[in-house]
């Protein structure tokens, strides 16, 4: 700052006016104008959201096209990816290790399927939650709109992907004779209430992700760990039927969110996987994850709504 | 525009603004697993962050119906201020005051290559705010502005098989296509064909009488003296002068022709 300051150019442009001598501030209070970039309230921020409803939409479903686009098969994949999957727990649970331990011989592939896919939902959800904001600076740097639109869109995207696995699911349903029966619509509430568990996730994850990009390195691991500890290939009250655990660490690992929901998904479409399989108070525990942890993720990422942009 | 002095309205105020870029792993020169290792295992605030001071303490007020030119040389801050004014960089100390919503006029970090240019086209305005009323109604005129189709049905293929030319002109089609308070330009817009060039000129004569303030990032000083009847010049994050566009360009020529 040289030359010329700034007060000395307006007067050389303008006749002196009332405003002279006013603070910034209180030039900006006498105009109305507010703070540019500040954080709005958690009223207005739901509004706002509300308002790019088609926004967060349309990303979510322009990622999940964008995925397969060069493929030769295109969007077949969306279906042969989880069945491949699939196929490859089989052979390693089901035929090589045996973990079908405490579970009917005829609805262990079943049963696998849907752990497998109800977890990759949650899992994936989180690793696209940990790089929603620090993957995309670009984008929020320069464009404006509720930073939660990305993580919430990038959890309906997995949403969707996991529509496309349903399909799977249903033919595979149907192959170990499990047939469509009224159970089946509580796969519903239950994948609602996965997907707002999962959107709380994703939206923590993204705050963190943002701040420290090192965790997309570090989650893989973290979530493998989880995956082995919630039951997908096995039974937990059938592993830890003849360990020396007491009862309490049994129900707790079968109350940790992934295995509550796979149960209840389970519990809806298996014919031969009935209420003793799941543990007391499930939808309970349903409800509560799905509560606490879209609500905390949801205020969590709003606090830090204005520091998104940084670097 | 000696006639809107009259209705001195400020749009925008910068008030001793500073941006501050962290940039992770860059500390030393010496980019090796052990090096990394060391820096965490070293005591002392924000290990292995290098910061970047880009704009330094700047403060200026902007009112309605000015076109406000950005100057200075290359890494000079004129983005960075941008981006800070229309909110989408956090300042690290000072403030910036506005009326209405600045927007930077761009969409390209929105689109997505793999996609037709159809679905980017509606994508890439419902990342700027519009309602998907407002996309459908534009639709048409987004495209053939852009004259994607004038040689075939291109807009149905994915972005990723268009000239680099084509892209551009698809990007500005877009990001052109919505009316903003506050408007900000960031140079390079001169894309595309000599046709379109001319077409894209006049679209951002348009948005500008419609605007209430522009401001203009360009290297070129005769687009600058065209467009603008004040200027901002940065030098190192610093303002260095800020006053009418001929006293402040007749300085910068100086400066730059040394």
């Amino acid at each position: 700052m040289s030359e010329t300051t700034h007060d000395g150019q307006v007067a050389v442009t303008a006749p002196p006016s009332p405003d002279e001598g006013l603070t910034a501030a209180e030039l900006a209070a006498k105009y109305g104008l507010s703070v540019s970039g500040a954080r709005p309230t958690l009223v207005e921020y739901v509004r706002q959201l509300w308002d790019r409803r088609h926004f967060i939409l349309a990303f979510s479903r322009a990622k999940l096209t964008a995925q397969y686009s060069q493929a030769k098969l295109g969007q077949l994949w969306q279906v042969a990816t989880p069945l491949l999957n699939a196929l490859v727990y089989f052979f390693i649970f089901g035929l090589l290790l045996g973990a079908r331990k405490g579970i009917p011989h005829d609805i262990y592939v079943p049963f696998l399927v849907t752990g497998v896919f109800v977890f990759t939902f949650t899992q994936s959800s989180v690793l696209a939650g940990v790089r929603a904001i620090s993957g995309n600076l670009g984008l929020v740097r320069a464009l404006h709109f509720p930073r939660a639109s990305l993580p919430i869109s990038f959890a309906l995207q997995q949403l969707q992907q996991l529509l496309y696995s349903m399909i799977v699911l249903v033919l595979i349903m149907v192959a170990f004779g499990s047939y469509p029966s009224l159970s089946w619509l509580l796969v519903v509430p239950a994948l609602t209430l996965q997907f707002v568990f999962n959107t709380g996730l994703a939206l923590i994850f993204a705050r963190m992700g943002s701040k420290t990009p090192d965790l997309a390195q570090l989650m893989p691991f973290v979530l493998r760990t989880w995956l082995y500890a919630s039951g997908v290939m096995f039974s937990i009250p059938a592993m830890l039927a003849d360990k020396d655990v007491p009862g309490w660490l049994t129900e707790a690992l079968q109350w940790n969110p992934a295995a509550v929901y796979m149960d209840l998904i389970r519990f809806a479409l298996i014919d031969g996987y009935g209420s003793s399989y799941l543990p007391p108070h499930v939808w309970l525990f349903a409800v509560g994850w799905a509560v606490v942890i879209g609500a905390v993720g949801f205020v969590y990422f709003w606090k830090a709504e204005e520091r998104y942009g940084r670097g | 525009m000696a006639e809107q002095q009259a209705d001195r309205r400020p749009t925008v105020i910068a008030d001793d603004l500073h941006i501050v870029y962290r940039v992770n792993g860059a500390k030393s020169g010496k980019g090796s697993a052990t090096a990394a290792l060391s820096r965490i295992l070293r005591r002392g605030e924000e290990r292995g962050v290098r910061k970047v001071h880009a704009v330094r303490g700047v403060s200026f007020v902007a009112y309605r119906g000015e076109a406000i030119g950005l100057i200075g040389s290359n890494g000079s801050g004129k983005s960075t201020l941008l981006r800070a004014i229309a909110g989408l960089l956090p300042a690290e100390s000072g403030k910036v005051y506005t009326d209405g919503q600045p927007s930077l006029l761009g969409v390209n970090a929105a689109l997505m290559n793999d996609l037709t240019g159809e679905r980017n086209v509606i994508l890439g305005g419902l990342a700027m705010g519009m309602t998907r009323e407002q996309v459908k109604a534009r639709y048409q005129e987004i495209v053939d502005f852009s004259g994607i189709n004038e040689k075939g049905d291109f807009i149905t293929l994915p972005m990723r098989t268009y000239s680099s030319g084509m892209a551009a002109r698809l990007r500005f089609s877009i990001a052109a296509a919505k009316d903003h308070d506050v408007l900000m330009i960031d140079e390079a817009l001169a894309t595309g064909d000599r046709k379109f060039q001319k077409r894209s000129e006049a679209r951002i004569r348009e948005l500008r009488k419609e605007a209430g303030t522009v401001f203009l990032v360009s290297h070129n000083n005769k687009s600058i003296r065209d467009t603008c009847n004040r200027v901002l010049w940065l030098e190192r994050g610093e303002l260095r002068m800020d006053g009418p566009t001929d006293e402040v360009l007749k300085e910068y020529e100086k400066f730059t022709g040394k």
